[in-house]
């Protein structure tokens, strides 16, 4: 598997600082259980935090904060990390992990909901309210129309893949897209496209593929 | 062990109030009963000694090595704290759930992954998640659909000695207005695109800052390859 759209630096740094809510979260988590090289990026800022740290201005701590450690310390029983038995091996998971578990099962045994005209949807329940997270799945060579966002929008390729313009996204693939982006996806023949989409709430489908159905199932 | 580290007061944090400042260093002198396991927070550690430190912590629970690491890092991580909380009993508070859980997982530390600052980082990042009930999902190593990296880990490991230093190199190189949005973004938790509303800019600029300061690390740490 060759990953060739990654995530962005800016989107890299909220993550690794922590300050995104979840349903982002969610996808660029999945994104990078695919993706070794975001996860060196991510490891690369998170070293950029650690030597931030070291020089930020310290505290002083109060006199009795030692102390009061040292005290928890003393009541603590390390209890040995034990290696967490292997997950049963099943041969071609498609959904890693954290997506796996939002979703309570693999592509296989997907709960879909049909949207019409072949396309099928899972909403993803989150606790965060800003969000809107989906899985998708698009028939295969179904084109979409021209459209461009409203707020911003990650699409992450699990199976099957797409076309935006000339740009092919396959498994792992991420989009992001905001309102400046206008664009064109269209599901490559042959295989059903998967993805996982988180757009910002407030929007009613904003998905792109929910918006092509949407004229049609008047939602 | 030894740390051969002059002993001085530690600066304060500039809102601490004088009394509390003179209070604090007198006793600080008083409670110094072997200088070598004690350093002033100011005195930056080397990776391979905090990596060493930790590495005591885990296999022999030694709170010597451990004092040593929380006189280093709690002052910091309180400071950390106290930037998005505003409030330092939290701060404390949250300091030292970082600190106990620096103790607890001590053995999970894989130096092969990055350096002990930025692992300390990743906990205090994550117990200010929690306290403000936010979910941060995450990928998980241990998952069979997980896709390992190809890059052999012993290079890894003898790299990310070298990381921390070059690191800290190419920081110290970063234009002003870089280092400000990373540290905007690290420790006031709050995103690129808030950032770029908060300094009046707009988001591309932000956006490109981020892009051209990564780009001057990655650049950095490749340079040594």
């Amino acid at each position: 598997m060759k990953i060739n759209h990654h995530l962005s630096d800016e989107l890299l740094l909220d993550y690794a600082a922590g300050n995104l809510t979840e349903g982002w979260s969610l996808v660029m988590a999945t994104h990078m259980a695919l993706c070794p090289s975001c996860r060196r990026r991510l490891s690369a800022m998170e070293g950029a935090a650690g030597a931030l740290l070291e020089k930020v201005e310290p505290h002083d701590v109060p006199e009795d904060s030692w102390a009061r450690m040292k005290q928890r310390l003393e009541g603590i029983r390390i209890e040995e990390v034990k290696p967490k038995p292997a997950a049963p091996q099943k041969d071609a998971l498609v959904f890693p992990e954290p997506l796996r578990s939002y979703v309570g099962a693999d592509l296989a045994d997907v709960k879909w909901q049909a949207l019409g005209l072949g396309a099928y949807h899972l909403r993803i329940e989150t606790a965060d309210p800003t969000t809107q997270v989906r899985l998708l799945r698009i028939p295969a060579g179904k084109p979409v129309p021209e459209h461009t966002h409203v707020g911003k929008e990650l699409t992450l390729v699990l199976s099957g893949s797409f076309y935006d313009g000339d740009e092919l996204f396959g498994r792992g693939d991420v989009e992001e897209a905001d309102d400046s982006l206008l664009h064109t996806p269209k599901a490559s023949p042959g295989e059903d496209c998967v993805c996982l989409a988180v757009t910002e709430a407030p929007l009613k489908f904003s998905s792109w593929i929910v918006r092509l159905i949407q004229p049609i199932l008047k939602i | 062990m030894s740390l051969d580290i002059p002993l001085e007061a530690n600066t304060c944090h500039k809102d601490v109030p004088a009394p509390l400042r003179a209070r604090a260093s007198s006793v600080r002198a008083l409670r110094v009963t072997n200088p070598n396991l004690t350093q002033t927070s100011n005195q930056i550690l080397s990776n391979g000694e905090m990596a060493r430190l930790l590495k005591a912590v885990a296999s022999d629970r030694s709170i010597e090595a451990f004092e040593a690491l929380f006189r280093f890092y709690a002052p910091r991580v309180r400071s950390f704290m106290a930037m998005k909380t505003g409030d330092r009993q939290v701060a404390e508070e949250l300091m030292q759930e970082t600190m106990v859980s620096v103790w607890n997982k001590a053995e999970q530390f894989d130096p092969e992954r990055g350096n002990v600052s930025a692992w300390i980082f990743t906990i205090a990042r994550n117990i200010r998640i929690d306290f403000y009930r936010r979910r941060r999902p995450s990928f998980d190593p241990q998952d069979p659909a997980f896709v390992t990296d190809d890059v052999p880990s012993a290079d890894v490991a003898f790299e990310q000695v070298q990381d921390a230093a070059l690191l800290r190199q190419a920081m110290a190189t970063l234009p002003p207005d870089q280092l400000d949005v990373l540290k905007r973004a690290f420790f006031d938790d709050v995103s690129h695109s808030t950032i770029a509303s908060e300094l009046g800019l707009p988001l591309g600029t932000v956006k490109s800052r981020i892009r051209l300061a990564f780009e001057k690390l990655r650049a950095a740490l490749e340079g040594r390859r």
